[in-house]
């Protein structure tokens, strides 16, 4: 090996450090303070504690909002997946007129109308249906806004069953609700699946919908309660602040390793699936 | 001859019979995809469709506008183009996009991408899941990371740094933003990115270097006429999703004095802190716009790629 060739290696690897530590340096807080006696803002290896654990559950706002992401997170989730398959199933079997103008509108307006470039109009939509302060209002913008994309990506994932079940299973006379439950959906299910995890993990994480559409905190979700910690006056209690972080985080990777595990996280093609 | 093997018109099915395999039929079919149709029409089609009519009043939560709004014209935008807070807002956005996803989220995805090709899978590994956690973390949970990294008095980065006191969210809001929107979501630039790159064929890299082609050459020659699809995708997506993004509120609120305050920050203030509904409509439609541009573009490389 040339000179050269030895400081470009070191070089490399000098490279790849600094950009693990910029990575890995932010996260180490939320694995640390939560176990820390005394947690400040700054990393420090913890001296070992589960009080702050024990502080959660007597927080009063800290348990309730994290059961109030579950009900959002699955409630959006049955919407998705339920309207989402049912759609994508008949417009990939059916011609219906003007279907892929359809499909390519609502992609397209799915990506433009965005929580926050549609933040206006929704909250005075909510305001007029009543559904200001109400979680299923909040579902329902949700799972609106998740739909269209849900619906491209199930459509082509019906689009790649073979034809000849059905017809096999119209022999014996099975009715579309029956085809669809006992053939599609089990031929379907890691399109399914896929949709549900994904639908799951952004509601999970989503904080301007609840937040402007939520106003009692025994309402709010486990994004919006976090945020009113570090932001309500007076001494940020970074125990519970630590504490509830990692609990709220610990289902999102969950589901990332799951997912992980069974299907693989790569892009195939270069568009994300 | 094609003719030959359609069948004759005679025999095609009449109309409102099942001519697909599930036996739906277009009224079934039509039933099934009625409800989904029906929420995204009133969640999303509805309140985009609104804008363009509440932009054009001086709708307001409260007072005498609340209860009757008037039609104003064009006011409102006219007010936006000649509001110092506005220009600010849209110049910041631009700078946090060109910051955070133009240059910050694109290179180090690439950077990422191109060197995790070639390092011990160990390494790969704990890499890979680190940027991948930072994008899979929810944000309220990430901008109090970041919070706690950049404080001015106990902050891990000073201690890093040796720059005791060193106040960055107040001195610096907009860099701050931009280098957290660049940890936050540089995962999917390195996954498109190293799918391209599984693209790209060993053998003309090969070739390359056998050639004597430093690593900067084959990059320039070799790889980027491959990728060059997949950069642009990767530029519009997250242009469009840093343009959108609400999290640097969590982290700064827009502030000290606006100099981090994003479109969809000052949005927020005037519409809904405010009570600007029509004002702050406006601006909506004015980001709408935006939206649309860089969606079709997306899309009509994705058709274009596809056919």
């Amino acid at each position: 090996m040339t000179v050269r060739a030895v400081v470009g290696r070191i070089g490399f690897y000098v490279l790849i450090a600094l950009i693990t530590a910029f990575m890995a340096i932010p996260v180490l807080w939320l694995l640390f303070a939560p176990f820390d006696r005394t947690p400040s803002l700054s990393t420090s290896l913890p001296e070992w504690t589960w009080q702050n654990f024990t502080g959660l559950l007597a927080n009063p706002y800290a348990l309730t909002s994290l059961g109030n992401s579950v009900l959002l997170a699955l409630g959006s989730m049955v919407l998705v997946t339920v309207l989402g398959a049912l759609a994508a199933y008949a417009l990939s079997r059916v011609r219906i007129p003007g279907r892929d103008g359809l499909l390519y509108a609502l992609l397209l307006l799915s990506s433009i109308v965005t929580g926050t470039a549609a933040m206006v109009p929704i909250f005075l939509l909510m305001f007029e249906l009543n559904l200001i302060d109400s979680q299923l209002g909040v579902v329902l913008v949700l799972s609106g806004g998740l739909l269209p994309a849900a619906i491209f990506i199930l459509k082509d994932f019906m689009d790649g069953t073979p034809r000849s079940y059905e017809e096999s299973a119209r022999v014996f006379g099975a009715g579309p609700l029956q085809i669809l439950r006992d053939i599609v959906l089990p031929v379907v299910r890691p399109g399914i699946a896929t949709i549900a995890v994904w639908t799951v993990v952004n509601v999970w994480g989503n904080f301007l919908t609840p937040f402007i559409l939520l106003r009692s905190p025994e309402k709010s979700p486990a994004a919006v309660v976090l945020y009113t910690f570090y932001t309500e006056g007076g001494q940020a209690n970074l125990g519970l602040i630590s504490a509830f972080s990692l609990l709220y985080s610990i289902p999102v990777v969950a589901m990332y390793v799951f997912v992980n595990r069974r299907y693989g996280f790569r892009f195939h093609g270069g568009i994300k699936r | 001859m094609a003719l030959a093997t359609s069948p004759p018109a005679d025999l095609a099915p009449p109309r409102d019979v099942a001519t697909d395999a599930a036996g739906l039929g277009r009224v079934r079919a039509s039933a099934f995809v009625a409800p989904g149709l029906a929420l995204v029409a009133i969640f999303l089609v509805f309140p985009a469709l609104w804008t363009l009519y509440l932009g054009l009043t001086n709708y307001r939560l409260t007072g005498i506008a609340a209860a009757r709004p008037k039609f104003v014209g064009l006011d409102n935008y006219a007010t936006a183009l000649g509001d110092q807070e506005f220009l600010n807002a849209l110049w910041l956005t631009l700078l946090y996009v060109l910051g955070s996803a133009v240059i910050g989220q694109t290179i180090l995805g690439f950077v990422l991408a191109w060197t995790m090709r070639t390092v011990h899978r160990t390494v790969r590994t704990v890499v890979e899941s680190l940027v991948m956690l930072a994008w899979i973390l929810p944000s309220s949970v990430v901008a109090f990371l970041w919070i706690a990294m950049l404080d001015r008095d106990s902050g891990t980065l000073n201690a890093l740094l040796g720059t005791p006191g060193m106040a960055w969210l107040i001195d610096h809001p907009l860099l701050s933003i931009v280098v957290f929107n660049t940890w936050r979501g540089t995962a999917f630039s390195m996954l498109l990115f190293s799918a391209a790159l599984g693209a790209v064929p060993p053998s003309q890299l090969e070739t390359a270097r056998m050639a004597g082609a430093s690593g900067w050459q084959q990059l320039r020659d070799v790889v980027f006429p491959h990728i060059r699809g997949h950069i642009l995708t990767n530029l519009l997506l997250i242009s469009l999703w840093t343009f959108n993004d609400f999290s640097p509120y969590l982290i700064t609120a827009g502030g000290p004095d606006n100099r981090s305050e994003t479109l969809p920050i000052f949005v927020y203030q005037t519409a809904i802190f405010d009570g600007q509904l029509g004002f702050g409509t406006a601006i909506s439609l004015l980001m709408l716009l935006i939206n649309l541009v860089l969606a079709v573009v997306y899309l009509r490389l994705l058709r274009e790629r596809r056919s």
